[in-house]
């Protein structure tokens, strides 16, 4: 047991390191800036005077890891600076945007998950039929296309030349959940589609490698029926791809927000970092990748967590 | 329930029960599938619902036997090792590979094929389809078919250099890692984890926004975000490389790192690596797309599928298709190329899997 915490511990460690790292990188990247800020904020045509007071005022006069500390102290406060374009405070603009694209993401995650799993055994346990071949060409295609591809057909087809859902999900705080949940139809199912495809194969791929494995031939010769195979010798070893796949496919739905957010004009996270992308606006850009960034690291961290303490070589070590 | 409609359940149902009484299971599952769906999508909204169905059968049918044609046809003119290949190879490898053919003609040949200008402005904004312009005008009135033929030589073309480069820089580092060894093989790993720890979509966004959209610095962003997968990969298929014996030997004969890089364990690692490029383009390619449609990619007025669907979207609440079609140029080349690796994936592993 001893050597299952440590091995935890270890790697809960190595995540909080990539997570400083990634934080430095996202800090580092806006140091890269031909000039300095203030003076790509303000342009070329500003007078000098303009320039020095908009660098006092961000506070650029102090070294570069003087202000990394800085942020970073008030990052861990919940507070990420002011924003360039609209003067307000990053974590006012922020917070009710992150609970929306929060929503969306347990939302599609909540339908995807189950699906993906169902699809992904019975795929694998009927593998080459015409199930298999029907779900792979379909998955095939789901995966290679765009999100944005797959929204506007659904906009389309559920929206437009039969107006089942509405095809803008604009929503506002005091909202039913009923009549969230329905505005929030089409974007959910884009990412579920998406999100399914990538996850079902990645299923798939982890059973059936699962079950070539010369232990469960050994249950089939010595005549285990085949529910039992699947209940008592494989799952125990499945959960550890299962939990895998399962987390790298959350943390692939973080950055499909993004776009999906864009295609149904939804008040989400995704929604902010594009705009601010295109304004420049610096500080919110930090504030917005650094939450994706350390959302997406946190879950691959919990995959490998998961995958090291349901592994049961290592649980049951003698 | 008219005629057509009606039709079209009888062929399908005959073709279901024909297949049931011969005992042909993979036929009549998806025949009597696509029956079921046929009659929900007929019952509900008439005769377009028929019509919608007949064509994507028509779709599916035409692609089938033109990929069966265009294998028959490679067979035919091709020799040797590639000959046998491809007598073995499945019919979505063969349609795979016709469709990169016609995108590489189409966008090798974009101005003699397209009838009119990349951004020359030929009727009113949103023309309808007419002879003149066969799937209309975009919101400027240029010519929607020259675009997306000049939308093959920009977005493809791009996305192919943007790859070609992060497999230079990628292949390289892994190559000079494997055979260094040591503190340099464990820095490179370590900055590579780092990077790789941020989703490339949202560093692709952080660097833009910093970097600004030009066309170079999209290429030099998004090449030096896949870098680290293709090290990663590189890296570690060398890594099995370099404990040869032959590699012991080049080396007592004194060889160059680069030598023993290019030479010796290159072509040891090729066939990974174009597999793993197929799969990279695929992925540099919708990254460009999306940023695109976000409106940070390629720039106007430069015909692109990605800001195109973005341009002309505001169509799609009137019911039009037109704005789907370079959407849809992008899945059709993504699905190609994908069906294509696949088969080599499986040829080169030879796993019955």
């Amino acid at each position: 047991m001893n050597d299952l915490v440590a091995i935890v511990v270890k790697r809960l460690g190595f995540g909080l390191v990539t997570l400083l790292a990634v934080s430095i990188i996202i800090f580092g990247a806006v140091e890269l800036l031909p000039g300095d800020l203030a003076q790509a904020v303000l342009g070329q045509g500003a007078t000098e005077e303009t320039v020095r007071e908009l660098r006092a005022q961000l506070g650029l006069d102090r070294s570069p890891p003087e202000r990394y500390l800085a942020w970073l102290g008030g990052v861990f406060q919940g507070d990420f600076g002011q924003s360039l374009a609209s003067k307000k405070d990053v974590a006012s603009l922020i917070g009710p945007r992150f609970s929306n694209t929060l929503f969306l993401a347990l939302y599609a995650a909540a339908i995807a998950v189950p699906l993906a799993m169902f699809l992904g055994i019975a795929a694998a346990l009927y593998r080459n039929s015409w199930f298999d071949r029907a779900t792979n060409v379909g998955t095939l295609t789901a995966i290679s296309s765009p999100e944005f591809f797959v929204g506007y057909i659904l906009i389309l087809f559920l929206a437009i030349k039969n107006p089942w859902f509405p095809a803008l999900s604009n929503v506002t705080p005091d909202m039913a959940f009923t009549e969230r949940l329905n505005r929030l139809f089409l974007p959910a199912m884009t990412m579920v589609l998406v999100v399914t495809a990538h996850m079902m194969r990645m299923t798939r791929a982890a059973i059936i490698n699962l079950l070539a494995s010369p232990y469960i031939e050994m249950a089939r010769l010595k005549g285990v029926p085949q529910y039992k195979v699947i209940v008592k010798h494989a799952l125990p070893n499945a959960w550890a791809p299962i939990i895998n796949v399962v987390a790298l496919n959350l943390a692939y739905l973080i950055t499909g927000v993004v776009l999906v957010e864009v295609v149904f004009v939804y008040p989400g996270i995704g929604q902010l970092l594009v705009d601010s992308v295109t304004k420049r606006d610096f500080p919110v850009v930090q504030a917005c990748c650094l939450i994706f960034a350390a959302t997406y690291i946190l879950l691959n961290l919990a995959a490998d967590v998961g995958a090291i303490v349901s592994n049961p070589r290592l649980r049951h070590r003698k | 329930m008219t005629t057509f409609s009606l039709s079209l359940l009888a062929a399908l149902l005959v073709i279901s029960v024909l297949a049931y009484l011969y005992r042909r299971n993979s036929m009549f599952v998806p025949s009597a599938v696509i029956l079921a769906i046929t009659a929900i999508v007929t019952l509900y909204s008439g005769e377009s619902g028929a019509i919608v169905v007949a064509r994507l059968i028509g779709i599916v049918i035409g692609s089938s036997v033109a990929a069966y044609f265009f294998r028959a046809l490679l067979i035919v003119l091709l020799r040797g090792e590639a000959k046998k290949a491809l007598q073995t190879a499945p019919l979505t490898a063969a349609f795979g590979m016709l469709v990169i053919l016609l995108y590489s003609i189409a966008a090798l040949f974009a101005p003699q094929i397209a009838p009119y200008g990349e951004s020359e402005i030929v009727g009113s904004s949103y023309a309808l389809a007419d002879d003149k312009m066969i799937l209309g005008g975009d919101q400027l009135g240029r010519d929607m078919f020259s675009r997306l033929i000049y939308g093959a030589r920009n977005t493809v073309g791009l996305s192919i250099a943007t790859t070609c480069l992060a497999f230079l820089m990628g292949t390289s580092l892994g190559l000079f890692a494997a055979i260094r060894g040591g503190w340099v093989d464990q820095l490179l790993g370590r900055m590579v984890d780092t990077v790789m720890a941020i989703p490339s979509l949202i560093f692709a966004l952080l660097l833009l926004s910093i970097f600004g959209t030009s066309t170079l610095s999209l290429i030099l962003v998004i090449a030096f975000i896949y870098t680290p997968l293709i090290f990663r990969l590189t890296r570690s298929v060398a890594g099995n490389i370099v404990v040869m014996d032959y590699i012991e030997a080049a080396r007592l004969r004194g060889e160059s790192t680069w030598y023993l890089m290019r030479k010796e364990i290159l072509p040891n690692a090729l066939a990974p690596l174009i597999a793993e490029f197929g799969l990279r383009f695929c992925f540099v390619f919708l990254l460009v797309a999306g940023l695109s449609f976000l409106g940070l990619g390629i720039q106007p007025p430069t015909a692109d599928w990605g800001s195109m669907v973005r341009e002309n979207a505001t169509l799609i609440s009137y019911g039009e298709y037109i704005p789907l079609i370079p959407a849809a140029a992008i899945a059709l080349l993504t699905v190609s190329v994908n069906f294509v690796v696949d088969w080599m994936l499986y040829r080169s592993s030879g796993l019955k899997v």
